[in-house]
């Protein structure tokens, strides 16, 4: 049997509103508002049936209107290539500071996405990001802890 | 309401307040005309700025980004025939016929036009309404507000579900589900926070907006392979034509205007309808009106056929600031991302808003007229060196959206947790996307989250418990009919298409 995307989606958030109305209930309410016409879970719980109806029902009956999707032709290298980037752009953040991680991560980004006019993807990357910094502090005031700068003495 | 008016006048007339409107027209145009990137994500973009100026100011500039982003929208649907924005595709009918024909700056100008008058006349409408509906809305109560909220989720669902309701609602309970994350309002007890330090303050905003929209679009745009720059090749972009208009054309403008002025301000007050479907009513109701020979230039670059919806999708951005004003209840989800920022500024809209803050109130409808003129002024004579953005190639483009999203919620927490919540939400975001999960129903759902649950437990406490106040009052009574209609209708629609199918 052949289950479609959409139907499979909703089976998956049909698992999740199951997860979500049992954390619902485990939720410690205090022991006088236990009996309250409304507490913490009582929303919580209404979502999670809610979730689980709405869900149900896109499983069971027949889709009104099937989404089709030619998977061969998406991009999945590329999508998967900048995912990717960006976690370990999460990683380095706070290590390297946000000017060095920040300006690799558009540099590699461009280079994954097939840019290869150098000059642009230097100028689009480095400078950028330091003018962009600059706007930062010189105008909205905000300070951005990076250790790399401090390192090579740009920032105190 | 004379005095409210000049204090509003004043607070957008100020030198900061004119250059905000300015970037935001200027800014709002550039990234509407983008195919794929629309007022939401415009908006969301702009939200981490925003937060450095006072309410005024960031809601000023989050106005002007809004009508920019419209305006930008119209310009890549008449020149590559790909609409940056839903609201602008019956601009594409015929708009890029027009252009085609080497007419361009002529459609470009009809469109800049139209959008100036529909703006203009809503936004005398807006100035009239929303004082009016205010006091009305000083009447209504917790359930009532519950109510509207349902309403709102309902509406927006129905709208953007494009035949699947279903898909929408779930888009609704997952919004919802997000928002219910973080330490409980009133008595302080956390709620799926999972022992997590990052999460009992809940999931911020700007992270939920930035993923669904900015960044989820840009992975969408890579991972559907699609290359928009492609199609901007089409068409010439030194080769625009004049931009005047002759006296049939203007005399063609002066009867559409009016009316597509009226329905869309009227469209755009309701919830969930918003400019799309203005719109679309706009162009029908068009053809209707005009006689046999005018008809028949519809599809083919008519006049009429430009004027419409242009005139029609500016009304109904301003008639959807009339809810968001005045109930604090948006009504599309452009309107949703700007309470939440509103929210952010430590403001909440409703029926008190023009009392209690009323340089807010008519600051942002003083400027919503006052970035009319910026667009008309200032963007239509630039159009042709802003349509040079449509030629940026994909590979520099959708790294830059990244880095602004990426850098928007950094900025706001400064730890790399949200980071990784952002990219996961948006991987998320994307896969549904492909299936036509839509989006704004989510968004609308999470900044309404919180003041739902406060309102039904308000209305559950009074009632002790019974749901009885779901039909205690005629006004309550009658918007849950038009609920259960909208459900109804939905149910009716999509039995309709499986039988077809």
């Amino acid at each position: 049997m052949k289950i479609s995307p959409s139907k499979l989606i909703s089976l998956l958030f049909f698992i999740f509103s199951g997860y979500y109305l049992y954390t619902a209930y485990q939720i410690q309410v205090f022991a006088f508002d236990e009996n309250a016409p409304f507490n913490a879970k009582t929303f919580p719980i209404y979502l999670g049936f809610a979730g689980l109806v709405f869900s149900a029902l896109y499983i069971i009956l027949p889709e009104a209107n099937p989404t089709d999707v030619d998977l061969k032709v998406l991009d999945y290298k590329k999508t998967i290539g900048l995912v990717i980037l960006m976690i370990l752009y999460g990683l380095t953040i706070l290590r390297a500071g946000y000017f060095l991680s920040t300006s690799i991560f558009l540099v590699v980004s461009y280079i994954i996405l097939g840019e290869r006019k150098w000059i642009w993807i230097f100028i689009l990357s480095f400078p950028f990001v330091a003018i962009f910094m600059y706007l930062l502090h010189g105008l909205l005031n905000i300070y951005l802890r990076d250790p790399f700068l401090k390192y090579i003495g740009i920032m105190g | 309401m004379i005095e409210g008016i000049l204090i509003g006048l004043q607070t957008a007339l100020s030198f900061k307040n004119l250059m905000m409107v300015m970037i935001g027209c200027f800014s709002g145009t550039i990234i509407g005309m983008l195919p794929g990137l629309g007022p939401m994500t415009a908006i969301a973009l702009m939200i981490p700025i925003t937060y450095g100026f006072d309410p005024s100011t960031g809601l000023i500039l989050m106005a002007g980004v809004y009508y920019g982003a419209v305006f930008g929208g119209s310009t890549s649907s008449i020149l590559i025939n790909a609409p940056g924005v839903p609201g602008t595709v019956a601009t594409s009918f015929d708009g890029y016929p027009m252009a085609q024909q080497g007419k361009a700056g002529k459609a470009l100008a009809i469109a800049a036009y139209s959008s100036f008058a529909g703006g203009t006349i809503s936004a005398i409408f807006l100035l009239i309404a929303a004082p009016s509906l205010s006091l009305v809305s000083l009447s209504f109560r917790s359930p009532d507000y519950f109510g509207l909220m349902i309403l709102g989720l309902t509406a927006v669902a129905a709208f953007s579900s494009k035949g699947n309701f279903l898909k929408a609602m779930m888009m609704v309970v997952l919004g919802l589900m997000l928002a219910s994350v973080g330490q409980d309002t009133l008595s302080d007890i956390p709620r799926f926070t999972f022992d997590n330090m990052n999460l009992s303050d809940g999931i911020s905003f700007v992270l939920v907006v930035m993923a669904t929209f900015a960044m989820s679009e840009a992975l969408t745009i890579i991972f559907k392979a699609n290359d928009p720059t492609k199609a901007a090749k089409q068409i010439s972009l030194s080769q625009l034509g004049s931009i005047k208009l002759d006296k049939d054309e203007t005399k063609k403008m002066v009867t559409t205007i009016p009316r597509s002025s009226v329905l869309g301000f009227i469209i755009g007050v309701l919830p969930g309808a918003g400019a799309t479907i203005a719109s679309f009513l706009a162009y029908g109701m068009e053809r209707n009106f005009v006689n046999d020979e005018e008809k028949q230039k519809f599809g083919k670059g008519s006049v009429n056929g430009i004027a419409a919806p242009e005139t029609a999708n500016n009304a109904a951005c301003s008639g959807s600031f009339v809810p968001l004003l005045t109930l604090g209840i948006p009504g599309s989800g452009t309107t949703a991302v700007m309470l939440g920022a509103l929210l952010g500024f430590g403001i909440q809209p409703g029926p008190r808003l023009y009392q209690t803050n009323p340089e807010i109130f008519w600051s942002v409808i003083m400027s919503m007229y006052i970035g009319m003129v910026v667009l008309l002024i200032l963007n239509l004579p630039l159009i042709p060196y802003i349509a040079r953005v449509l030629a940026t190639p994909r590979t520099f483009l959708i790294p830059l959206i990244l880095f602004f999203s990426l850098t928007g919620v950094y900025l706001m927490s400064f730890n790399n947790f949200d980071i990784y919540m952002m990219i996961g939400i948006a991987v998320v975001a994307t896969v549904l996307r492909l299936y036509d999960f839509p989006m704004p129903p989510l968004i609308l759902a999470f900044v309404l989250g919180g003041l739902m649950e406060e309102n039904l437990r308000r209305s559950l406490l009074i009632s002790d418990g019974s749901w009885s106040f779901m039909w205690d009052r005629p006004l309550t009574i009658a918007i849950m009919l038009t609920i259960i209609f909208i459900v109804g209708w939905q149910i009716y629609k999509s039995f309709k298409l499986i039988k077809k199918h």
